[in-house]
């Protein structure tokens, strides 16, 4: 979902980026109360983990792929704002170091993956928490339906950007249609991966686990 | 429970892992946003990217034919690069005031 440049024009790719240095800037002040000593080398690891995974194409429909966005895994891991700038870090990394996705778009797709994916994920995560009996299994559960919400929601906000100000002139709705509806089954796999990993995690370092940890009182630690 | 230095020494194994090896075998089609925009037909206003002639462009390595080998050292290389930013970033982050030294 890395948007080349090109595809939006000058002042919708100004707008955005605008959004997402806000956005960044907020989550930026929220990680900053967020996190600590002990939870800092989690947030590390889990953007090297996301680059590395987002690299991992796997096929979907005909001719089509997808890869991992994972903005409710790293939410569910490091809390929403440590999340927002460990996916923004990837994006950056990939944008100059690989010339994934425009220079020019940066601020788009970082609207559409670290804010709009993550901020979404996190939500359907929580609501789902809600639900489910409050045991260590139903983290990784939440955390997939999370990451499965996440990736139609920012194909919404690409579509979003497209009817604001693409270059193409296609009608919006057909693109709304095509885009929703191939990044539902991208969503499948990244539900999968996203439960997959959060439940590793879970089993190996749960201390370490904000979406579990700020769930259970008793464990919960602040540092003012 | 793993300790500190055994869990992060095998999260970061897997993901060298993942981007160095794995990713020879990634799927090689288009993504979600690409294919749409070919079918739809406006894949044709994307511009190359402005830094397209990077080392690294497309996650392979320029100069390395070994197709295995080309997008292995890409992966290691962001491996590594992503792991110096965040890790620097996220320190900076989590230093809380009193901890500043001057």
């Amino acid at each position: 979902m890395h948007i080349p440049d090109g595809f939006l024009d000058v002042q919708t790719s100004v707008i955005f980026t605008g959004l997402s240095a806000a956005g960044v800037a907020v989550a930026l002040k929220g990680a900053r109360s967020q996190l600590d000593e002990k939870t800092a080398p989690l947030a590390g690891l889990t953007a090297v983990f996301i680059f590395a995974v987002q690299m991992l194409n796997f096929p979907v429909a005909a001719g089509t792929s997808g890869h991992l966005l994972g903005g409710a895994l790293a939410a569910v891991l490091v809390g929403p704002w440590a999340a927002t700038l460990a996916l923004t870090i990837v994006l950056l990394v990939q944008a100059f170091l690989f010339a994934d996705g425009g220079l020019t778009a940066l601020g788009a797709s970082t609207f559409n993956m670290s804010i709009v994916g993550v901020w979404v994920g996190y939500g359907a995560f929580l609501l789902v928490r809600k639900i489910l009996p409050k045991n260590k299994a139903s983290i990784p559960i939440a955390a997939a339906i999370g990451g499965f919400v996440s990736v139609p929601m920012a194909a919404f906000s690409f579509t979003l950007q497209y009817a604001m100000g693409a270059t193409a002139t296609f009608s919006t709705s057909t693109v709304l249609g095509a885009m929703v509806g191939t990044h539902v089954l991208i969503g499948i796999g990244e539900g999968l991966i996203t439960g997959l990993t959060v439940s590793a995690v879970i089993a190996s370092r749960s201390d370490l686990v904000y979406g579990w940890k700020n769930n259970n009182q008793s464990l919960e630690i602040r540092n003012a | 429970m793993l300790n500190n230095r055994k869990f992060y020494i095998s999260g970061f194994i897997a993901s060298l892992f993942l981007a160095g090896v794995v990713s020879f075998y990634a799927s090689s089609h288009p993504d979600g946003l690409e294919k749409v925009a070919e079918e739809i037909g406006f894949l044709e206003t994307a511009k190359e990217n402005t830094n397209a002639g990077v080392v690294f462009s497309d996650y392979g390595t320029k100069g390395v034919d070994n197709e295995r080998a080309s997008v292995g050292i890409a992966g290691v290389i962001g491996v590594l690069g992503t792991a110096v930013v965040a890790g620097v970033a996220f320190k900076l982050i989590a230093r809380k005031p009193k901890d500043k030294k001057n």
